[in-house]
């Protein structure tokens, strides 16, 4: 009984921390900059770590109680299926610009990630929880699971650099005289996914658009090849 | 909305089979959207409206099916401190580098560059 309860309850915890950080986040919409920071994927956790370092409850206790999310982003990853089925004539379009960007970009991303963290002095359990940084967190969490990451440095890393993504990205496009809303849309979607292309519907629904379409054919990609090459490579 | 989220579903284990039978170190949702794409691509151009309205629903609550994934973050003990130069290097150095080198490529391959911006 105790523990149906429990499972309940720190169901019920996932679902109130997302409720606080939404509101934040919607509230804080005058301030594009902040609003990043904001991002309910950042306040969310931190409310949900905070609950379980008072309660005393451990994180696989409370992973195990929110399993059917873990099932559900699978769900989500069949989904992106739609909005680049959608998309699709963009790509036809637009093929060689955005097959070429598509291929640089995600292959740069992980290239340009590892290379760093090896300059710096990461191991090798480091250089693959890496690997899958640019990809949508539903696929990097199962390259990850696949090969031999660490899940939740996955998670965290995805997160962050969508973030950092999402504030810096249109800073940098405007510094490189970059305004084309396609292209800011679907660079921000290669490399910051998810969080990225929330900020990207801010900007116009094209460039949000495009966003969709990088973050799909990345994840695709990404998920398609980088488990091959790691596992060969280690 | 429940025949898309069935719809979905089912893909999903289609793909998770397809992994399990073939031992391929894919993720089975990842062969499950391929499916799906593919299936959307050879029976029509347009996207039927209860699949399309369950895919927004899903894509539009992403963030509140990964936080307990996320929340991973704080709790890893596996970690050496020596760790966290490298990860967080490679975060910030590795993605504006790759925005920046990404953006300035596809701005050259652009057949009408700024063209119709808005």
């Amino acid at each position: 009984m105790t523990s149906v309860l429990t499972t309940l309850t720190l169901f019920a915890l996932t679902g109130a921390a997302f409720f606080i950080a939404f509101t934040l986040y919607r509230a804080s919409h005058a301030r594009p900059a902040i609003q990043a920071l904001l991002h309910p994927l950042v306040v969310g956790p931190l409310l949900v770590t905070g609950v379980l370092l008072l309660t005393g409850v451990s994180y696989s206790h409370y992973r195990q109680a929110n399993s059917p999310f873990f099932y559900l982003l699978g769900t989500a990853t069949v989904a992106l299926a739609i909005p680049l089925h959608q998309q699709f004539h963009h790509i036809r379009r637009l093929a060689r610009p955005l097959l070429t960007t598509l291929l640089f970009g995600a292959s740069f991303a992980v290239i340009s990630a590892l290379g760093i963290a090896w300059l710096l002095g990461g191991n090798s359990e480091t250089l693959v929880s890496l690997a899958p940084k640019s990809v949508t967190t539903p696929i990097a969490l199962g390259i990850a699971e696949k090969v031999g990451g660490l899940q939740g440095l996955t998670a965290g890393v995805v997160v962050f650099t969508g973030v950092i993504g999402a504030i810096l990205g249109p800073l940098l496009f405007s510094k490189l005289g970059i305004r084309d809303d396609r292209i800011i849309g679907f660079v921000t979607g290669i490399c910051a996914h998810g969080v990225g292309t929330t900020r990207a519907f801010e900007i116009s629904s094209r460039c949000g658009a495009f966003s969709s379409l990088g973050l799909g054919m990345t994840g695709a990609l990404t998920a398609l090849i980088l488990p091959w090459l790691i596992l060969w490579w280690f | 909305m429940l025949r898309g989220l069935a719809t979905l579903v089912c893909f999903q284990g289609i793909g998770e089979a397809v992994v399990y039978l073939s031992d391929m170190p894919i993720p089975g949702p990842v062969i499950g959207m391929v499916l799906l794409f593919a299936t959307l691509q050879l029976t029509g151009t347009e996207t039927p409206e209860w699949l399309g309205e369950t895919g927004h629903f899903m894509i539009r609550w992403l963030s509140l099916m990964f936080l307990p994934a996320c929340t991973g973050l704080f709790f890893l003990p596996d970690i050496t401190t020596d760790q966290w130069l490298p990860i967080i290097g490679a975060m910030f150095l590795g993605t504006l580098l790759t925005m920046a080198a990404s953006g300035y490529l596809m701005h050259r391959l652009m057949p009408d560059p700024d063209g119709d911006s808005q």
